[in-house]
């Protein structure tokens, strides 16, 4: 088999930065110089980058040389690891993300004070000040700290400008608890759950209580992926994916996107859901069954929203119509879900959405499921795929 | 010390066992009912035989009693003890170790037993004596000599009370890395502090100041919240700030109940708050009750400091 990706990307601009042994600049500040040097070389602007490729080991996260550069939307960014051995590897993956359409331009940076900061001659000892470090610097001494804590200043707005209330958030915690209550797997197995323990549960950060949070788990998931030709020859019938996306949108930070116009919203799961319906040709009216990241109960209803299963502020009442339940418009995290089957950062969700399409959940839903949606967290830079039967 | 001047300082210590530190000596006030009050309000001892009278008054002694732990209470110098302890056997065993190199003073431990019961207007009278001395001890402090005072405590008809052993260690100091270390992580645990790097050292060093700055693009004028490196409106790298007048209106807010993390007062509230220069920043809300936040609710902030190390904004209700 030969890779596909011939004359399909081609270098049009370079750019370095003054080198010397005290830049008396953050790195942040050398691989935006870097990039806009190469941008001015290309005649390009910030705004015309969708993707970017560096180093695990580089200090500057995509979406801080984002914003610093007023870049718009990423829908690619891939990392490289293994020190130098990724030099070619970042050209590796832009070329891959160009030939593929993942992305139509991206720039390759690496950035490092490597003599007046980090030495790699030090060991892998010591302080470093990254630009992630810096910002959680902007939360971590006033108190917000948690996950718990980030996502709800997200919902106490959310809530605030849509009037939805906690018997939304109740629907999404009890229908993914009554999942997991019937899933031998779940930490919730056979467990009873109701209203009024949902109540009367501890405060974790307003307006979130303990059963609006997810488990805190040890354990694994794996899905296998393999080409069509080869699927077919296999065991079980072939789950294909029908589309696939990450984004992060404009003014993203990790978790505390708290800069933009409105904030009580996920714009990166938006642009997610758009392209993964425009590569699958599907849209939400063919979405079937749904495993949603349920890091906390909130982040499922904006979801719905993002995904088009109903507009914004209108997740409240979708969910409370029964909607997520077993017989209901969108079975949604019918293994009980991270809320009350195990946190297994979203990968437990693709080995559920792939059951819910080969028809195996212990909570099969008594219609066909043809497609079957799963997502990742949000708040973060974000995705999501739709999962489908192989013709 | 040659073993010669050791043996003339232990024959000299050794000289106070047995020796009175103070004659039988009445309390300057009676057993009272004010006092006991204080104690057992403050143990939080609610046991009506030492408070309530009209329980008392029914009980088999027929009258409240004082509470036996008070035993040392009533004979207590009180204020005058700031004044200057009159010398006795006790401070002149205390100057000797001194003057010896023993200058460090840890109370070990105290053992007191109780004979009789006492209440209001009884009268508590102290004895006390050097009991006995211990010879040369090597502690993880330092060498030194356990001294224990034995005081005897009788009531006004001369019928003992209890008694009290009270141990002492005086000791020559020594190096204590170990216990300076453990010291260390007593020290009351403060806010977890930003790291400070190129693009945002400036900030913090003017909020130590008490100044809280907005980043601003020179070229286009466009201000930055948190600050970065570069405009994103126009690709500018040079900028400079203006000060925020901290007054501004809350976009978010939440609560933090759990967990509750060291160096943090509770109820702790963390809230997104627009500047009236319109840029976003969070912090906290302070000054009012956690239930009056609310999303529009009009905030000014001050730059306080919030514990031993931290200058932070802290928004009140404007």
């Amino acid at each position: 088999m030969v890779a596909n990706v011939k004359d399909k990307a081609v270098i049009v601009g370079i750019g370095n930065t003054t080198f010397s042994k005290d830049s008396g600049v953050s790195e942040l500040s050398l691989a935006v110089q870097a990039v806009k040097a190469a941008l001015d070389d290309a005649g390009l602007k910030p705004s015309d980058i969708d993707g970017m490729a560096t180093f695990t080991m580089d200090t500057n996260d995509e979406i801080e040389v984002a914003r610093a550069l007023g870049a718009g939307e990423l829908t690619f960014y891939g990392r490289s690891h293994y020190g130098g051995g990724a030099a070619t590897s970042c050209l590796h993956q832009a070329t891959m993300a160009v030939a593929t359409g993942m992305a139509e331009t991206v720039v390759v940076y690496r950035a490092l004070n490597g003599r007046s900061g980090h030495r790699f001659s030090g060991g892998v000892s010591g302080e470093i000040t990254t630009a992630d470090a810096i910002h959680w610097g902007w939360y971590m001494p006033y108190g917000l700290l948690t996950p718990a804590s980030w996502v709800a200043m997200f919902t106490q707005r959310w809530m605030h400008n849509t009037g939805v209330t906690k018997d939304a958030l109740f629907e999404v915690a009890h229908s993914t608890r009554t999942y997991g209550a019937n899933n031998p797997a779940a930490f919730f197995y056979g467990r009873e759950f109701d209203r009024a323990e949902y109540d009367a549960a501890r405060m974790i950060a307003d307006p979130l209580q303990l059963f609006d949070c997810c488990q805190e788990s040890d354990g694994g998931s794996a899905v296998i992926v393999t080409t069509p030709e080869r699927a077919r020859d296999l065991r079980h019938p072939g789950v294909s994916v029908r589309g696939v996306a990450q984004c992060a949108a404009e003014n993203q930070e990790q978790m505390t996107s708290f800069y933009r116009e409105e904030f009580a919203g996920i714009p990166e799961m938006e642009t997610a859901a758009k392209n993964v319906y425009a590569m699958s040709g599907l849209s939400a009216d063919d979405i079937d069954a749904a495993v949603i990241y349920d890091a906390f109960s909130p982040i499922v209803l904006w979801q719905l929203e993002a995904w088009g299963f109903c507009g914004y502020g209108e997740s409240g009442d979708f969910v409370k119509d029964g909607a997520l339940r077993t017989n209901g418009r969108l079975p949604t995290n019918t293994h009980g879900g991270q809320l009350s089957e195990a946190y297994i950062h979203g990968v437990n969700g693709i080995v559920e959405a792939t059951r819910l399409v080969r028809g195996t959940s212990v909570n099969q839903p008594a219609k066909t499921v043809n497609h079957a949606l799963v997502t990742s967290g949000v708040g973060i830079p974000t995705g999501g795929a739709i999962l489908g039967r192989m013709d | 010390m040659t073993a010669e001047d050791q043996k003339a300082f232990e024959d000299e210590i050794y000289a106070f066992v047995g020796r009175e530190v103070c004659p039988p000596t009445p309390a300057k006030d009676d057993v009272n009912s004010t006092m006991i009050r204080h104690w057992a309000e403050i143990l939080g001892d609610s046991n009506p035989a030492y408070t309530d009278e009209a329980w008392a008054k029914n009980s088999a002694r027929g009258k409240t009693i004082a509470p036996p732990a008070m035993l040392y209470v009533w004979n207590q110098e009180g204020f005058a003890a700031t004044t200057g302890r009159a010398p006795d056997a006790q401070t002149a065993l205390v100057d000797l170790f001194n003057q010896h190199g023993y200058t460090g003073v840890l109370g070990t431990n105290v053992k007191q037993e109780y004979f009789r019961e006492v209440s209001p207007g009884d009268t508590v009278v102290m004895a006390m004596t050097i009991d006995n001395i211990s010879e040369r001890k090597t502690t993880v402090r330092g060498p030194g000599y356990f001294f224990e005072t034995l005081a005897t405590f009788t009531n006004q008809h001369g019928e003992t009370i209890g008694t009290q052993r009270f141990k002492v260690l005086k000791f020559i100091p020594q190096e204590q890395p170990a216990a300076a270390a453990s010291e260390d992580t007593l020290k009351v645990p403060t806010r977890i502090a930003s790291p400070r790097g190129h693009d945002n050292k400036w900030w913090w060093d003017a909020c130590d100041e008490g100044k809280i700055l907005i980043q601003r693009c020179k070229n286009c004028q466009t201000l930055r919240h948190p600050p970065r490196p570069m405009c994103g409106e126009c690709q500018s790298m040079e900028w400079d700030s203006i000060e925020s007048t901290l007054d501004g209106e809350v976009l978010s807010h939440t609560q933090l109940h759990h967990p509750k993390i060291p160096g943090y007062q509770y109820p702790l509230i963390c809230a997104v708050i627009k500047l009236a220069e319109g840029t976003n920043i969070v912090s906290n809300i302070v000054g009012c009750e956690p239930s009056e936040v609310h999303i529009g609710m009009a905030v000014k902030g001050v730059v306080e400091q919030v514990d031993e190390k931290t200058m932070l904004p802290q928004f009140y209700p404007a």
